[in-house]
């Protein structure tokens, strides 16, 4: 399907390489091949552990040393890169190869200005005078689109946004016009609308010089925006590889078919009305002012949450949307008490639980429970699965054996063995462990399940397994819910209803249906705009 | 529905193993924790060991060097000769003797200012760490007790204490080391906690309604022990190093209990023609001391890896 006469700046042939024994399989990536030409956007597409980060450092020469390339080939122009020298492999880097990566906090040196950070690059493997390097500084960052680059090549690193950051690393990425851009993710942690800005940069940016990019990345949307060419990877094999429309559209390997199934849709599912009644959760104004302040230094006011007014009724899963620094975790954990809201009140039934004192506060804890994003912290490390499911029931007097059985009846619930209760959570996968962190929320009966941004961090097909459960869950026990999430897709087959925040207020607020099929709120309408792959109908039926 | 997530039964189970069985493949764990274990069996069976009593004077056998014979007479007046181990010193006591039971003062003073300081410190930590009002006083206290000098302290103290027994001495140097260490330890835990509390578990933990003092101990205070253990072995190792600067100078342990500090200090004006009087004492504790930090060093390695990543 490529062109015959296209030039392949990347060539990778048959590349295995082995894993340090012990690992969970012999080789990280086996018999790999795959070719990036110019001018062209190559997929790589993957779950978590699928090997496609590994096959990025292949190239670059940055493999840790536990990692052997045991077999194969990496050319670049004609290059062979596994055999060269660290020398050599040090003057291609950002001459002919660049990479970015995920964290623009992290890949950046926060006591550098982001000038001297880009001019390391020429300084190494340019012989330009100062003022040359400045001059060609000032153009990069103006072809990034950065805003008043004059001011911005002085500024550190802490002073910009992430999407900002994300641009100083694309300029020093590309300021020397590699023939190849390696992007390991390069949006992920990035909001929706600056996600859309930067693809859109890559892509324009990636036209204009005529450079290879190798894309790294988990989410199909994004590789709907951007892909020429896809190549889906799984445990450390290529099980397809294609044109883009082809790949999305007719997926031919079952994997790519579960994976791209997986894709929750924009579409609304369609749900039964919720019988009104009396809320069970129903907050007014609810507010949330952050005051810092030190011996030394003058106080800072942050409206964190302002005017937050919602309710959630028996067996309805409410919505909370918005982009990071919304306020839409604020409002999760106000209502869940573990931060003490400054105005407004929240009420469970007819309990006032908003302003309650911490000691009277006890009763009612139980009848809010909350399932957080980062599986990988939301479980004592150091205390087995069964004593922190049975923890809180013991907390309010139930008997451990009671609260064992309990457990483990709860265990099944969530689809996991009763019996690896006495085990450890590291023993457990990403999956596995929001399932027991659901099992912990429940055993304490809860009234209202709040769910922070719980499916976030979890792949697009262990993530449906979720979405499923607590749908499942909650149709079964009744339960209340609010559900806080920064993906419409997501929120669009959870949801019933939909509240759309924007720094810290609800600026939207009503039926999904309704929300996604004619949002009024301009904001509103700018998320949905820049929706990675809204275009595609990611076939999810349910 | 999709189909069940595999149960934990199919996941690869890494091998995980108990912090005593990696400290046990530490190299310098095992050589620390072999001489330091020796070093209390010495000082526990000190009256074993073939020594004499370490304040004995024997104006015949004055400043004699390691294994010269003497001619004296032992305590009930008979002749007798001896061959003294390590030589005696300027008032004819055994340094062999001296040597061995000053072991008992040093590894007193460090292991007991290690608990001491640890013990308070870990306290002190877990609540300025977890209840954020409690902080600024405490911490503000602990600057304070930073900038008192250690070495002046003790002085101080030991002038207060001096008319009492011994023990009374010894728990004024013990004391005197204690609390400059504190704050130290205070941070330490404090910069653990400040960084537990803010885990989703520990969160979690507060929305099951689990009691504060529980979620203190059962989700916070796991986290500090590795760090504590390691600072424990450098707090152990430099209280040694203080006792016996502080014997040296004249205001720790009184001279008539054998410390390694005092043994030296004596020892330091004839230090041309008995250099041993100063040798012995100088190697156990050099020795001790080298031990205890090895064995920290061991420990931090395999406790608590993220201090020694990448050094």
């Amino acid at each position: 399907m490529s062109d015959p006469a296209q030039r392949f700046v990347l060539e990778i042939e048959d590349l295995a390489i082995r894993l340090p024994v012990g690992a969970d399989r012999a080789r990280a990536v086996a018999g790999v091949s795959l070719r990036v030409g110019q001018g062209e956007i190559v997929c790589l597409v993957g779950e978590s552990g699928s090997g496609k980060s590994v096959i990025a450092h292949a190239v670059l020469g940055l493999l840790p040393r536990a990692l052997v390339a045991e077999q194969g080939r990496i050319r670049l122009e004609g290059e062979d890169l596994l055999t060269a020298t660290p020398d050599r492999l040090r003057d291609l880097r950002c001459t002919r190869m660049s990479m970015i990566f995920q964290e623009p906090m992290t890949a950046l040196n926060p006591v550098m200005t982001c000038g001297r950070q880009i001019d390391e690059v020429l300084e190494e493997h340019t012989k330009l005078a100062p003022a040359q390097r400045r001059a060609k500084i000032l153009e990069i960052m103006t072809q990034v689109r950065l805003p008043d680059p004059e001011r911005l090549i002085d500024a550190y690193p802490h002073q910009l946004s992430g999407g900002q950051r994300q641009r100083i690393m694309i300029a020093m990425a590309l300021i020397l016009e590699p023939v190849l851009l390696i992007a390991d993710e390069p949006t992920t942690a990035l909001d929706v609308t600056t996600q859309a800005q930067i693809l859109s940069l890559i892509r324009d940016l990636q036209r204009q010089k005529g450079t290879g990019v190798l894309f790294i990345t988990h989410d199909f949307g994004v590789v709907a925006e951007i892909a020429d060419r896809v190549a889906v990877l799984q445990h450390g094999k290529l099980v397809e590889l294609g044109a883009s429309a082809q790949v999305l559209r007719a997926p031919e390997h079952p994997y790519t078919k579960m994976l791209i199934a997986s894709v929750p849709s924009m579409e609304p599912r369609h749900r039964d009305a919720i019988a009104a009644g009396a809320p069970v959760l129903r907050t007014e104004k609810l507010g949330k002012v952050y005051v810092s302040s030190g011996f030394f230094q003058a106080a800072r006011t942050v409206r964190a949450a302002e005017d937050v007014t919602i309710a959630v009724h028996r067996g309805e899963t409410l919505g909370i949307v918005g982009e990071s620094g919304s306020g839409k975790s604020t409002v999760a954990r106000c209502v869940a008490r573990l931060i003490d809201p400054s105005s407004g009140t929240i009420h469970l039934d007819e309990d006032e639980i908003g302003s309650m004192p911490r000691g009277r506060l006890r009763r009612h804890r139980k009848r809010v429970q909350i399932v957080f994003q980062d599986p990988y912290r939301s479980l004592n490390p150091r205390r087995t699965v069964g004593a922190s499911i049975v923890e809180g029931p013991m907390n309010y007097g139930l008997s451990r054996e009671a609260a064992l059985e309990r457990a483990r009846q709860l265990m099944a619930t969530v689809k996991l063995d009763p019996a690896a209760l006495d085990r450890y959570p590291h023993e457990f996968s990403g999956g596995q462990r929001q399932r027991i962190c659901i099992a912990r929320a429940l055993a304490m009966e809860p009234e209202l399940l709040i769910a922070d941004e719980a499916v976030s961090a979890l792949d697009v097909s262990v993530q449906a397994q979720v979405l499923d459960l607590l749908d499942q869950i909650r149709n079964s026990l009744q339960l209340a819910m609010l559900f806080i999430t920064h993906d419409l897709r997501v929120a669009a087959q959870v949801c019933d209803r939909v509240a759309v925040m924007q720094g810290g207020r609800v600026v939207e607020y009503g039926p999904v249906a309704q929300i996604f099929g004619a949002p009024r709120h301009a904001y509103t309408r700018e998320l949905f705009a820049a929706a990675p792959g809204r275009g595609y109908r990611f076939a999810r039926q349910v | 529905m999709s189909a069940p997530a595999g149960i934990a039964g199919d996941v690869a189970r890494p091998k995980r193993r108990g912090a005593l069985g990696r400290a046990l493949r530490n190299k310098g764990a095992i050589f620390g924790a072999v001489i330091l274990l020796a070093m209390l069996l010495v000082a526990l069976s000190a009256p074993l060991l073939g020594t004499v009593d370490p304040i004995r004077i024997d104006p015949t056998c004055r400043n004699r060097a390691p294994g010269v014979e003497c001619a004296t007479r032992d305590n009930a007046g008979q002749r007798v000769t001896v061959t003294p181990r390590m030589g005696t010193d300027s008032l004819g006591r055994d340094v062999y003797s001296r040597v061995i039971y000053g072991a008992r003062v040093s590894l007193l003073v460090g292991i007991s200012v290690a608990v001491v300081a640890i013990a308070i410190g870990l306290v002190l930590g877990l609540v300025s760490g977890y209840f954020r009002w409690l902080d600024a006083i405490v911490m503000r206290v602990m600057d304070g007790l930073m900038a008192i000098p250690g070495i002046l302290l003790a002085i101080g103290l030991v002038a207060v204490w001096r008319q009492g027994l011994w023990g009374g001495v010894t728990m004024a140097v013990i004391l005197a080391i204690v609390v400059p260490e504190i704050p130290r330890v205070v941070r330490l835990v404090r910069s653990v906690v400040l960084s537990i509390r803010e885990e989703p578990y520990v969160e979690a933990a507060i929305s099951v309604g689990t009691p504060t003092p529980l979620i203190l101990i059962r989700h916070v205070l796991p986290n500090t022990i590795a760090p504590l253990i390691v600072q424990g072995t450098y707090i152990c190792a430099s209280a040694m190093l203080v006792e016996a600067i502080l014997s040296f100078l004249g205001i720790g342990i009184p001279p008539q209990i054998p410390s390694w500090g005092n043994i030296m200090a004596e020892g330091r004006t004839l230090f041309r023609i008995a250099p041993h009087n100063i040798l012995f004492p100088g190697i156990f504790l050099g020795l001790t001391v080298l031990a205890v930090n090895v064995l920290g060093d061991g420990l931090r390695d395999t406790l608590d890896p993220r201090m020694s990543k990448r050094v």
